[in-house]
């Protein structure tokens, strides 16, 4: 994408800017979703798990060795695709408090200062209103901006500049002006932070016309996504959890791009459909294991995308099961979970043989109090209990 | 302008000049002190303000007080030489317990070249036009004036939904944009289509835009005088205020990454200032040296809150200090002070890289727009001695016919040709057919989304099947 900003002949043959952007040629890694009628295997044994990123052991350095890929964190995972990706375009850049030197407060940005200079990775004032509403006239005028909130909540001040200018600008000029930024930072309710740390912001963005909303959960799909939001055209806002920073992971050593529409398939299943994202699925895989050992055999998908929703995926699995549970952290007035319900009502209500259960955190700021937390957001119990009352 | 720095004088240099520690691993540039043909007093070097962070660090081993010599303070005075480091560089001390006013005695003087009936007032120096600049200025700013009286009683007439005028800022409007290059990217607020104008944007489009027809850029998406041009270099207009101003750092931040000899230009007007994006903007321009050249039409009205009800400072030019920025206040009814101010401001813009400020004093001889009626809240004796004695085009008028480049025949030639212009473009565009159905929808996003399509394909079919329900003339 190459800014034509009008510009003089002399000055437009001494910029040089990257390359013409031609389509990736890597393998844009779809979900493992099997369709319908492939379905072969009718057991009720505990389908093949593709998450491999709860609380592994540390492998030993022998075995590892063989395996192909490298082992990463997640904060690893996404500082190694936002350091591929600014190799690869010298306009990506990244704005936010404390990303330089500091590396940021999550290790995200850690070294990258170093590597591409001070203007690349900028460290700015705090004002989030003003770094995000930056990073939309960067963007304007050609660059491609990583704009990253310390945590999603402080988004809340850069609203305006995300909805009104992020969001519409690039309808509202007719098409003239681009906005491919990426904004991101962790949300989600972490360990005693407080309420206004502890903020799930995509509920409040969901409305806003212009935009991506994607939430990684693993590793690998952080990479891919972060990868992928980049590349995009679109401003996409990416959602981290503060717990799930130092989830280990092998992830491949080859380049690879996640989609960033499509829902993704942990774990194949017959009785229910429990879609979920962020956090939320290492409750819901953990909770799959009770369940299994009860006997069912729930289908978990993380849904990733949480603007567009992947109605594909979802549809096809509502038509095999039937029941749909939604787990989320979102509260319920207005969360994600409110319009997947919808969605899915709207939809594939004829597929349905119960109405869809959400469970969601309460109406309430998050406390600090260590056991209060722990009864605002969903827990595995719940989700057991929810499930075998859907399958009665 | 020489007396307000002449009064700087008496406040102490509290930054030493030569740190050593400054310099050292520095990468910064390090550009001699630009020495304006204006004669003001530059700041000392460049390089003791961009301070790298690394180097913040080091203030911590520097606790303790050194007595220090500086030309410039009087070492007479008990202890007041003394200075200590601190986070942010080395400041003096005093045992006097002294409270920096709140206001000056005078306020800051603002500059200017033309006098009330456009004769240059002796001993000013200002930067001479050519007859080619001067008779275009001069056209393009009836050109305004005419726009913005007919499409204004257009909106009377129904004809339009909303229209925003100009008038009484024609000077600022085009004077800044003859000034500037064409490469200068412009965020405006929405009282500068004069630049569109001057740049070449035609009648015709201005009409497709307010009009909401398809041949507008906008594609009929914004509310009227929402204009935005990417050829030239005109960012959309967006409605709330000051929003444009952070952005304006970002463009220059882009500017500057591709070492661009073009700067940002963001607009705003008195009411904008209040915004809490003007602090930030400002405070953000001046840390990252960004190229942004910050224009304030100060006009004396916020819809219907005057400056007086709008900040207690000395008007925007006094806070320029405040962020570290320079600036300047002018006279923003006198277009060859407008003119040469700017270019003076954009020239140390570029080559400076670092953000500037100018406040353009004027006056909304219009109301704020077509929803407003402002003499509920001024007299109507009020704007008409600005609208008849005090008007930027009769001042600059009177400068370029005495030039003997003007005369009243080409005035009413002009005026006339103009009007039948904008009365057929405004004919026109009423009639030209409104965006299509599609137009809804494209451009939310790059390419249309599943869902939006399913909406688009609903869409149809309610048409499809309450055809009566629904406008008949927008094409599907």
């Amino acid at each position: 994408m190459a800014a034509s900003f009008g510009v003089s002949s002399a000055a437009a043959a001494n910029a040089v800017k990257s390359p013409a952007l031609s389509p990736p040629s890597l393998p844009v890694i779809r979900s493992e979703a099997r369709p319908i009628s492939c379905r072969v295997n009718k057991s009720r044994k505990a389908g093949k798990i593709t998450t491999k990123a709860v609380a592994a052991q540390a492998e030993n350095p022998a075995s590892a060795a063989s395996k192909p890929g490298h082992e990463v964190l997640l904060f690893e995972a996404l500082r190694e695709g936002l350091e591929e990706e600014m190799e690869r375009d010298p306009r990506v850049c990244i704005f936010g408090e404390d990303v330089g030197h500091y590396g940021g407060s999550y290790k995200v940005s850690k070294g990258l200062a170093d590597k591409y200079g001070d203007l690349r990775v900028l460290d700015t004032p705090i004002a989030e209103n003003s770094f995000t509403g930056m990073a939309v006239g960067a963007a304007m005028t050609g660059l491609r901006p990583v704009v990253e909130g310390m945590n999603m909540g402080f988004l809340l001040l850069a609203f305006n500049q995300i909805s009104d200018n992020c969001g519409m600008l690039h309808y509202t000029s007719g098409g003239q002006f681009t906005i491919p930024t990426v904004i991101r930072g962790p949300g989600g309710v972490g360990r005693q932070l407080g309420a206004e740390h502890s903020q799930r912001l995509e509920s409040y963005f969901q409305s806003i016309p212009g935009i991506q909303m994607v939430a990684c959960s693993t590793p690998y799909n952080a990479k891919g996504l972060m990868k992928a939001a980049i590349r995009s055209e679109n401003p996409v806002v990416l959602f981290e959890h503060v717990l799930l920073y130092n989830l280990k992971e092998r992830i491949p050593d080859e380049e690879y791009v996640v989609s960033l529409e499509e829902a993704e398939m942990v774990r194949p299943g017959e009785h229910v459909t429990i879609l979920t994202y962020s956090r939320m699925r290492y409750h819901v895989m953990q909770a799959a294991k009770t369940l299994v050992n009860k006997g069912y055999d729930p289908e978990v998908i993380d849904i990733r995308s949480l603007k567009p929703f992947d109605l594909y995926t979802i549809g096809n699995s509502i038509k095999k099961t039937h029941k749909v549970l939604i787990v989320e952290e979102c509260m319920r007035t207005g969360g994600i979970g409110a319009s997947l319900t919808a969605a899915i009502n709207e939809n594939f209500n004829d597929y349905l043989d119960a109405p869809i259960v959400c469970l969601s955190s309460q109406d309430v700021p998050t406390p600090y109090a260590g056991t209060l937390e722990e009864w605002t957001v969903v827990q595995p119990g719940q989700i057991v209990t929810a499930v075998e009352q859907l399958c009665r | 302008m020489g007396s307000w720095f002449a009064r700087s004088r008496s406040i102490p240099y509290l930054l030493k000049r030569n740190i050593s520690f400054l310099h050292a691993n520095s990468s910064c540039k390090t550009l001699p002190p630009y020495k304006s043909p204006h004669g003001f007093r530059e700041r000392p070097a460049a390089s003791i303000l961009s301070f790298r962070r690394l180097e913040s660090t080091l203030a911590g081993k520097q606790a303790q007080a050194v007595a220090y010599t500086d030309d410039e303070v009087d070492s007479d005075a008990d202890g007041e030489n003394q200075s200590i480091e601190f986070p942010g560089g080395r400041v003096g001390f005093t045992t006097q317990m002294e409270f920096i006013s709140e206001a000056t005695d005078k306020r800051v003087p603002c500059y200017r070249v033309l006098d009330d009936d456009g004769f240059p007032i002796a001993g000013t120096r200002f930067e001479q036009l050519d007859e080619e600049t001067a008779v275009k200025m001069y056209k393009s700013m009836v050109s305004l004036q005419i726009m913005d009286t007919i499409f204004y009683e257009a909106q009377r007439q129904g004809r339009l939904s909303f229209y925003l005028t100009s008038t009484g800022e024609e000077a600022i409007n085009i004077a800044t944009a003859a000034a500037l290059s064409p490469d200068d990217i412009i965020l405006p607020q929405y009282r500068e289509p004069g630049i569109l104008l001057w740049r070449g944007f035609s009648i015709e489009e201005f009409a497709s835009q307010c009009f909401g027809t398809k041949d507008g850029h906008g594609k009929g998406r914004q509310m009227p005088i929402h204009y935005g041009s990417k050829d030239l270099n005109f960012i959309t207009v967006s409605s709330p205020i000051a929003t444009q101003l952070p952005q304006a750092a970002g463009v220059a931040y882009s500017l500057k990454m591709d070492g661009k000899e073009a700067c940002a230009v963001a607009f705003t007007g008195d009411g904008g200032t209040s915004e809490g994006d003007f602090h930030a903007a400002m405070n953000f321009a001046a840390v990252m040296e960004a190229p942004v050249l910050f224009i304030c039409r100060n006009n004396g009205w916020a819809i219907s809150t005057p400056v007086s009800e709008q900040f207690r400072s000395d008007g925007v030019v006094v806070k320029g200090q405040a962020y570290g920025i320079r600036s300047i206040r002018i006279d923003g009814n006198d277009a060859l002070a407008v003119y040469s101010a700017i270019r003076a401001a954009r020239m140390m813009v570029v080559r400076e890289q670092k953000p500037v400020l100018v406040e353009a004093l004027t006056y909304r001889v219009g109301h704020h727009s077509t929803s407003d009626d402002s003499t509920k809240y001024r007299s109507v004796s009020e704007i008409e001695q600005w609208k008849r004695t005090r008007n930027p085009m009769t001042r600059f008028r009177n400068w370029v016919q005495a030039n003997g480049w003007w005369s009243d025949k080409e005035e009413t030639e002009l005026r006339g040709t103009l009007r039948q212009q904008v009365l057929k473009a405004i004919q026109i565009a009423e009639k030209t057919e409104k965006p299509s159905l599609g137009d809804l929808f494209s451009d939310v996003y790059d390419k249309l989304p599943s869902n939006l399509q399913e909406q688009e394909k609903s869409l149809r079919q309610t048409i499809k099947r309450h055809k009566q329900d629904f406008p008949a003339d927008v094409p599907l």
